[in-house]
């Protein structure tokens, strides 16, 4: 029996030729990242406390994001604890400013094939976008990954969804995705790897593979995992790694617990409403909401694509009077490949409010939180009750041209009336 | 880590995840101070009701969403005893064991009352309800973890390890 991608990486991690689903492995950690809001200011106590020495400064990465810019001397204080204790380890990567953490291990080299990545953040599972095993961890367990770089983990099983065929006009893998975590639940693949495959993710830019692997969670998975290819070996190389790559993927006579299977062709935009990920509807349900707000950013869905796709809506058109339009810029990176093609003066000229890259609003943290009663349409990954601010707000979740479609109408709007070419 | 609790239950539905536990827009606060705030979405009086050794029981999917260990240290400052629920989230089930916080899974805790009162043996897995004077079968804990619990967490195991007794 062949090995799923899930098995292959932690055999590798943990120095065996072969594992199977169910084992529990004691593994060796390639990368472990911390961010601002749960790193050293949390781990710091038992860190010292159990000898205060790191098992490698190389492979500890930490990216403060969620406290950018801080809104408050809390935030500011957790921010300059984090800024020392990277100084004080002398840390060969630390990073602040710079946008969510996910995307920017993945633009700086961190993510690589077969890497087994742990993270104090949920949405670590992104790096399966490129083919690395990642998931997230809490600070307790961070603690002993920093001093010894090891720590155990059960091989999971994997759930393989199957996407075929192309998606239609004004149809993205943010739709893929919440169509997928609607028909498994929010907790349907827990303790699982979502393995997704198929003509239509084959088809896929990394940058729209990255939205799968980072939702994986909200279906409860450890990892949500894409098979390699060609298009891994460009992103790297574009982001100037150099090294040898070495595509992974499952074995064909590899094991599933379930197979998903769908066509993409017949896909309509989707959207996630209150309070639950897995609330999924098809965009004609929702059409018409009213919201106050819409979102355009994050680690799920703030990336250049997105970027290019919004700005291709609004081009030449006004976000409605009635609400704001925050963007927010995935990374400094995209920040600036989009001022360059151009991208922000088309958002802010259509009524958009450029913010700096992080974690923002998305996490209910900083810049743009929402009051009692508020209803916000995001691009982002979570609308749990209170995840944006104010329990008493809404969130509404969908693909970023969703987002752009109902900043023009002030209401939940189908952004393929906005794309579609028309045919007589 | 306890291994009998005995408490008073407080009981939830499915899917209490954790920006509800511990939600976002309190996480730089000191954990004193966020504490006042853990479950307030759904349960606004929560914690000025809940008392040291009560028992949280709910249905399925307890803790998913975030890895905030800021979850765990709220419910510990509260002094909360352990979490009976039909499931938990994988990350959420995992920072409990390693911060000593007892979690026990239970095939349909619908027939848990709130108000009633518990006892649960953590190892053996079982649940004894005084109030029904009844006892529940719940999941035991992986026996790779019996130690860690054993010992209190993860820190003390670490502690033990790193000091080369080989675990």
């Amino acid at each position: 029996m062949g090995m799923t991608m899930s098995e292959k990486i932690l055999a590798k991690a943990s120095r065996r030729s072969e594992v199977k689903a169910g084992e529990i492995v004691w593994v060796k950690v390639d990368i472990a990242m911390m961010h601002d809001l749960l790193g050293p200011w949390l781990v710091d106590g038992a860190f010292k406390r159990l000898g205060g020495k790191l098992f490698d400064k190389e492979k500890v990465v930490v990216v403060s994001d969620h406290c950018t810019p801080p809104a408050t001397v809390h935030q500011a204080d957790i921010l300059k604890c984090t800024r020392d204790w990277a100084r004080l380890q002398e840390l060969s990567y630390y990073y602040e400013f710079e946008g969510p953490c996910h995307q920017v291990i993945a633009e700086h080299g961190h993510v690589r094939p077969g890497r087994l990545i742990l993270g104090t953040d949920s949405h670590t599972c992104m790096a399966g976008g490129l083919g690395a095993f990642a998931t997230g961890i809490g600070s307790t367990e961070m603690v002993g990954v920093l001093l010894t770089g090891e720590t155990w983990l059960k091989v999971p099983e994997t759930i393989k969804v199957i996407w075929e065929g192309k998606l239609p006009e004004g149809v993205y893998s943010k739709d893929i995705v919440l169509k997928t975590i609607k028909d498994l639940g929010h907790a349907g693949a827990t303790y699982q790897t979502l393995e997704f495959s198929g003509t239509a993710i084959e088809g896929l830019s990394i940058d729209d593979r990255f939205v799968l692997s980072n939702m994986a969670v909200e279906a409860g998975a450890k990892t949500g995992l894409i098979k390699t290819d060609e298009k891994v070996i460009d992103y790297l190389r574009s982001r100037g790694i150099t090294e040898e790559i070495e595509l992974i993927h499952s074995d064909p006579d590899a094991s599933y617990s379930r197979v998903l299977q769908y066509n993409a062709s017949e896909l309509e935009p989707q959207v996630a409403c209150p309070h639950e990920v897995d609330n999924v509807h098809g965009i004609s349900a929702v059409e018409g909401i009213s919201v106050d707000q819409v979102y355009l950013g994050s680690c799920t869905n703030g990336r250049i694509s997105d970027l290019r796709t919004a700005a291709e809506i609004l081009k030449g058109k006004k976000v409605s009077k009635n609400i704001r339009c925050l963007v927010v810029p995935a990374s400094q990176h995209i920040w600036m490949e989009a001022n360059k093609e151009g991208i922000l003066d088309v958002l802010t000229e259509a009524g958009c409010i450029v913010n700096m890259p992080s974690c923002g609003a998305c996490g209910g943290f900083t810049s743009g939180v929402i009051g009692a009663g508020e209803v916000v349409m995001s691009s982002s990954n979570r609308n749990f009750r209170g995840r944006m601010g104010s329990p008493n707000g809404e969130v509404y979740l969908g693909s970023p041209a969703t987002v752009a479609a109902t900043a023009i109408e002030g209401r939940i709007a189908d952004p393929r009336n906005y794309l579609m070419k028309e045919v007589y | 880590m306890t291994v009998i609790i005995r408490g008073r239950v407080w009981k939830y539905g499915d899917n209490i995840n954790t920006d509800i536990i511990s939600p976002g827009q309190f996480m730089s606060l000191p954990i004193e101070k966020q504490a006042e705030h853990a479950m307030s979405a759904i349960d606004p009086k929560f914690s000025k009701k809940v008392k040291p050794g009560d028992i949280l029981v709910a249905g399925n999917n307890f803790g998913s969403g975030s890895s905030r260990e800021t979850a765990q240290m709220v419910l510990k400052h509260l002094q909360v005893g352990a979490i009976v629920a039909c499931s938990f989230a994988r990350i959420f089930y995992r920072n409990s064991i390693n911060v000593g916080l007892p979690v026990v899974e239970m095939e349909d805790t619908s027939v848990i009352k709130e108000g009633e009162e518990l006892e649960i043996d953590l190892l053996a897995g079982r649940i004894i309800n005084h109030t029904q004077t009844s006892e529940y079968k719940g999941t035991k804990l992986p026996e790779h973890l019996i130690e860690m619990v054993e010992l209190g967490g993860l820190e003390p195991y670490l502690a033990k390890r790193l000091a080369g007794d080989n675990l």
